[in-house]
């Protein structure tokens, strides 16, 4: 499936050599070992599972893939749709695990932000990363957060100092292009307390088989902000893993956009935990699946403690045979009064062979708490084309408009502009039409 | 030389149950034609097949505009050589603003060989004529950035479809039932908006049950339906005879007509 032909073996050897390419301190190899030892124990997640029920992996094969960073080196082959006409404070680019480009603003660079590489950064600034990493994600969550604890590579580590404020956004590019290559993009993005930013990270390629097997972790400070969008638009043939969790604290504030394209499985956890007084979480959700495309999404959305807001909005469109899981849970903790909470999932079906799981969830244990789901599956309504072709809108344009119009309410929650518009276009392009 | 829309023996099915039988209509650019007729007697037909809906299936008969043959044509290629039609039930298209849906339909009409993704009216040019035209018919700007019929009362949605025909100036249009649902103030304005738009551009079909309507564009000929057929055709006093007096003298003197409205009727009535 993958293209390689010969077997990669993930073994304590392994580890070993791709451990002796790494130029990162000692603290962080013992973290690697760590999860390393909890991966060979592990067993990969089965159906018997909740979370895996509906999501078979059966067919998944790590040694088909090589070691992040082990393929020959390549350039970026992939087009970031993100950042068209954007002008942009820093950037990251990676091919295969290994990083090809990095770019920092001077005047964010002079602020003290810090942005680039993972490992190097570790090494040099360690007090803005070891407190943080691998602490936000749980890497013993399952096998392939071990996995990925072990061997992350690229990692991106974003700083942004108490009070400092970037008004261009960051941007990150993890691509794969050889074939049975892997992406263990690990980011890891800092606010001090009042900072603000934008990150968009963007992940494309794969053409030729590949494996993500990811993590993002965030940690927003007393009154910090962050704007942050995560496109996974790799290949059909690509297999993508990931654990995401944000920590945002008193006063601060997620504007967390997730955009899902691509994949030819995905399974992905995105948690968002508000553990200080005030805190805010925006996160959105635009999902567009065709073909045998299998895209599996668990939210959380953690009240860890009282007067906080979260609002989960979740829309998908399904094409061809593809399927959607998305399930949804807030937890209120003990204590978490005037907590005000809110999820809604929408799926549009654009074939009958299509299939949408929408599974939310509430886990309510404060009194004194307003939490509130919904969730829609529709159709495109053959008289909606009609309509629109008498007024001289061809069937697959009506069709496109109709698609892009049910996205409309989450581009609208979006605050940059270029990133609604770039999602918009996507789906337009893969949205064929319905008789 | 003016543009005609003919309609030639026209027999329409929906879902196999024959509703059309026999419909011959000749409508003149410039003309207006009221069509009325009890309900269920078969108007609407008429305009959803002239549009080309694909759940109306025309099993004998003709439409032409000009020397094209319409039945060969989707409905947007209908559309494209300047066919509308006002919907009784408009349909909503959430997340579509009017006004994009507008430029993108305006765009289509003034350029039927236009393809998907090439170039549509400019921004600003399209953004200057769609506020004089919400102008003239007394519309709110904000109403450009609503969502195409979404939310929409039954008053603003009727409005909305008078705006889109001001806009896309079809050679023909098709009005059905654009005045029920508003009360009397609110026809009065949809019928004088509809003869500022130019009434004389273009050729009229208003499927009514009022006289209002017809008051600022008083029409040229009053065909009745009843039971799939046109059965009256005549003057202006003929709207105001089926409106003061109603049905009974047309169904007694077309007892077929009238006994295939009964039996119309009554399949309605068991329909699920």
């Amino acid at each position: 499936m993958s293209g390689t032909t010969t077997a990669t073996t993930w073994d304590a050897q392994a580890f070993e050599q791709f451990l002796g390419s790494l130029q990162e301190p000692d603290w962080l190899l013992q973290k690697r070992r760590q999860c390393f030892e909890q991966f060979q124990q592990m067993a990969w997640p089965g159906r018997d599972e909740e979370e895996w029920r509906r999501t078979d992996i059966r067919t998944f094969h790590l040694e088909r893939f090589a070691l992040p960073g082990t393929a020959p080196a390549a350039e970026v082959a992939a087009q970031p749709l993100l950042t068209q006409g954007v002008e942009v404070a820093g950037r990251v680019s990676t091919v295969d695990g290994r990083v090809v480009e990095q770019q920092l603003d001077s005047q964010a660079a002079d602020a003290g932000v810090l942005f680039g590489p993972l490992g190097p950064l570790a090494a040099q600034h360690p007090e803005a990363v070891q407190p943080h990493l691998g602490q936000v994600v749980n890497l013993s969550y399952d096998r392939f957060a071990a996995l990925h604890g072990a061997f992350w590579s690229p990692g991106t580590l974003l700083y942004v100092p108490r009070g400092v404020r970037v008004e261009q956004a960051f941007h990150v590019f993890n691509t794969l292009r050889q074939p049975g290559a892997s992406d263990f993009g690990h980011l890891l993005v800092v606010l001090e307390a009042e900072a603000e930013a934008t990150l968009l990270l963007e992940m494309a390629g794969g053409e030729s088989g590949g494996l993500h097997c990811g993590a993002i972790e965030v940690l927003v400070g007393p009154g910090a902000s962050l704007r942050l969008v995560s496109l996974q638009n790799w290949s059909q043939r690509v297999w993508h893993f990931a654990h995401h969790r944000a920590v945002v604290q008193q006063q601060g504030r997620i504007q967390w956009t997730i955009g899902a394209l691509g994949a030819r499985l995905a399974k992905v956890n995105q948690h968002v935990a508000l553990s200080g007084r005030g805190a805010e979480a925006q996160v959105n959700g635009v999902m567009f699946t065709e073909g045998r495309q299998h895209l599996s999404y668990h939210t959380m959305q953690h009240h860890q403690v009282p007067e906080c807001t979260s609002d989960l909005l979740y829309k998908g469109a399904l094409q061809d045979h593809s399927r959607i899981v998305w399930r949804g849970m807030i937890r209120v903790d003990p204590g978490a009064i005037k907590t005000n909470g809110y999820q809604r999932n929408d799926n549009l079906m654009l074939s009958d062979h299509a299939r949408a799981d929408s599974i939310p969830g509430l886990e309510i244990e404060a009194d004194d708490v307003v939490c509130t789901h919904g969730s829609t599956t529709g159709h495109v309504d053959q008289e909606q084309i009609f309509y629109a072709q008498t007024r001289g809108l061809s069937r697959g344009e009506a069709s496109r408009v109709i698609v892009t119009g049910f996205f409309q309410q989450v581009f609208d929650r979006i605050p940059i502009p270029s990133v609604a518009e770039a999602l918009g276009a996507a789906i337009r392009r893969r949205v064929r039409y319905y008789a | 030389m003016t543009d005609v829309l003919r309609i030639e023996n026209l027999h329409v099915s929906v879902a196999d149950k024959p509703i059309l039988r026999g419909v011959d209509l000749e409508l003149h650019r410039g003309e207006v034609h009221a069509l009325m007729g009890p309900n269920g007697s078969g108007k609407s037909t008429l305009g959803f097949a002239i549009m080309g809906h694909p759940g109306y299936e025309v099993t004998e008969g003709a439409i032409w505009l000009n020397d094209v043959n319409l039945l060969e044509l989707e409905p947007h290629e209908r559309a494209r050589l300047g066919l509308f039609m006002a919907f009784q039930r408009p349909v909503a298209i959430p997340g579509v603003r009017m006004a994009d849906f507008l430029r993108l339909a305006a765009s289509n009409m003034r350029n039927p060989d236009r393809q998907e993704g090439e170039e549509l009216i400019p921004m600003r040019q399209f953004r200057k004529e769609l506020l004089e035209k919400m102008k003239q018919l007394r519309m709110d700007v904000e109403f450009a950035r609503r969502y195409v019929n979404d939310g929409f009362s039954g008053g603003e949605m009727k409005r909305a479809e008078i705006l889109q025909m001001a806009i896309l100036k079809p050679k023909f249009a098709i009005l059905d039932e654009t005045d029920s649902g508003l009360d009397v103030d609110a026809v009065r304005l949809a019928s004088q908006s509809i003869a500022e738009i130019g009434r004389k551009e273009m050729g009229l079909l208003i499927i009514t049950h009022h006289d209002k309507l017809l008051e600022h564009n008083p029409p040229d000929r009053v065909h009745v339906m009843l039971g799939g057929r046109i059965v009256e055709t005549g003057g202006p006093e003929l709207a105001q005879e089926l409106h003061q007096k109603g049905y009974d003298r047309i169904r007694a003197e077309h007892p077929e007509a009238a006994e295939a409205e009964r039996a119309m009727r009554a399949e309605t009535a068991q329909a699920p």
